[in-house]
């Protein structure tokens, strides 16, 4: 009972911070809103037991995401331009979507349910088998960094590849300016190639 | 400027330190306990980055200088994947922690998630401390009231 009462009250402020996100134009505002919108769903996690997703979710949502957003407004511009052609098309995409995605969720099985694939296949054996095997309580830990152990190299080669790509986009600009300011410096010589900006 | 933010400027210093505790708490205790290298590395690179909000950009690559910050994002997936071509070397499969106690497999299991564990850390802190960097270096100065 005070299960589903947390759950609607998350819930309902999740859908409220979302409204407020579509009637906001000031873009440090959806910024911060958006931050509320990540702890929002870190709780539901914590709700759902899913307290190693939870954790991410704050870290990764609520804090670091929001620092680099409002790093990107700082770049760009702080308000968003008026909408040049009309919001029926993209309000039709998204009500189209949305219940594609309700509709595919009447196909799933209930939370918690024993008999979801999800939990008649590796699930029991991890959960049973893990301490033994593994010895380390959190089987979460144990599942990933052990029995998917290729997976998450997978997942750092991912933020490896992602930060190497951000790198590469924002700072090969300084970079090559700064190469060529040094070789004006070695060869005395007058600015001959334009900063390329 | 430098008596501005006196309030800010005195939590961030108090702060960073337990940030960093913190971060290492969770890579290590991540066996146990909520947490691992991904969520330490975030953590990681947060105290970082608060010191470069409140002291500015170049106080804190004296800290931590971009060039250690892009050789850590390669160090972490090389420790990964060092990890698993140990265990080849061993005469295991890749990833086969056990091959590090082949008389305790589970005590291997400990070490060879305590290695790749660091490795997940190490990308992590280094991808977010480099694309915070990557951000902030470009961004111009702003006052308090431009927002």
């Amino acid at each position: 009972m005070i299960e589903t009462i947390i759950n609607f009250a998350l819930f309902s402020m999740l859908v409220a911070t979302a409204l407020a996100i579509v009637w906001q134009d000031r873009l440090f505002t959806i910024i911060m809103l958006s931050g509320v919108f990540s702890l929002l769903t870190a709780m539901l996690f914590v709700t759902l037991d899913a307290v190693d997703v939870a954790f991410t979710e704050a870290a990764v949502g609520a804090g670091i995401s929001t620092v680099l957003m409002l790093g990107t407004i700082a770049l760009t511009s702080r308000g968003t331009k008026p909408a040049s052609r009309s919001n029926a098309l993209p309000l039709l995409m998204v009500v189209i979507t949305g219940a594609a995605l309700v509709y595919g969720t009447l196909d799933m099985p209930n939370f918690g349910d024993p008999a979801a694939p999800a939990n008649v296949h590796l699930a029991p054996h991890y959960l049973t088998k893990s301490i033994e095997e593994i010895d380390v309580p959190n089987v979460v830990t144990s599942i990933l960094a052990s029995y998917r152990g290729f997976d998450t190299m997978g997942e750092t080669a991912v933020v490896f590849a992602a930060g190497i790509g951000v790198l590469m986009i924002l700072s090969g600009l300084h970079r090559r300016r700064r190469k060529v300011l040094s070789r004006e410096k070695d060869t005395g010589e007058k600015r001959a190639e334009g900063e390329d900006a | 400027m430098k008596e501005h933010h006196l309030i800010l400027r005195v939590v961030t210093k108090l702060l960073v330190g337990t940030i960093i505790l913190f971060a290492f708490y969770v890579q290590f205790h991540g066996d146990f306990s909520p947490g691992g290298g991904f969520q330490a590395g975030v953590i990681m690179a947060v105290a970082f980055i608060l010191y470069g909000i409140v002291f500015g950009l170049d106080e804190v690559q004296r800290v931590f200088p971009p060039w250690v910050v892009h050789k850590l994002v390669a160090l972490g997936v090389l420790v990964y994947a060092g990890t698993g071509v140990w265990n080849m070397m061993l005469g295991y499969e890749f990833l086969h922690y056990g091959s590090f106690n082949p008389e305790h497999m589970s005590h291997g299991q400990h070490s060879g998630i305590l290695y790749v564990e660091a490795g997940v850390g190490i990308t992590v802190t280094g991808v977010m401390v480099a694309i915070y960097y990557a951000f902030a270096g470009r961004t111009p100065r702003l006052g308090d009231d431009d927002w």
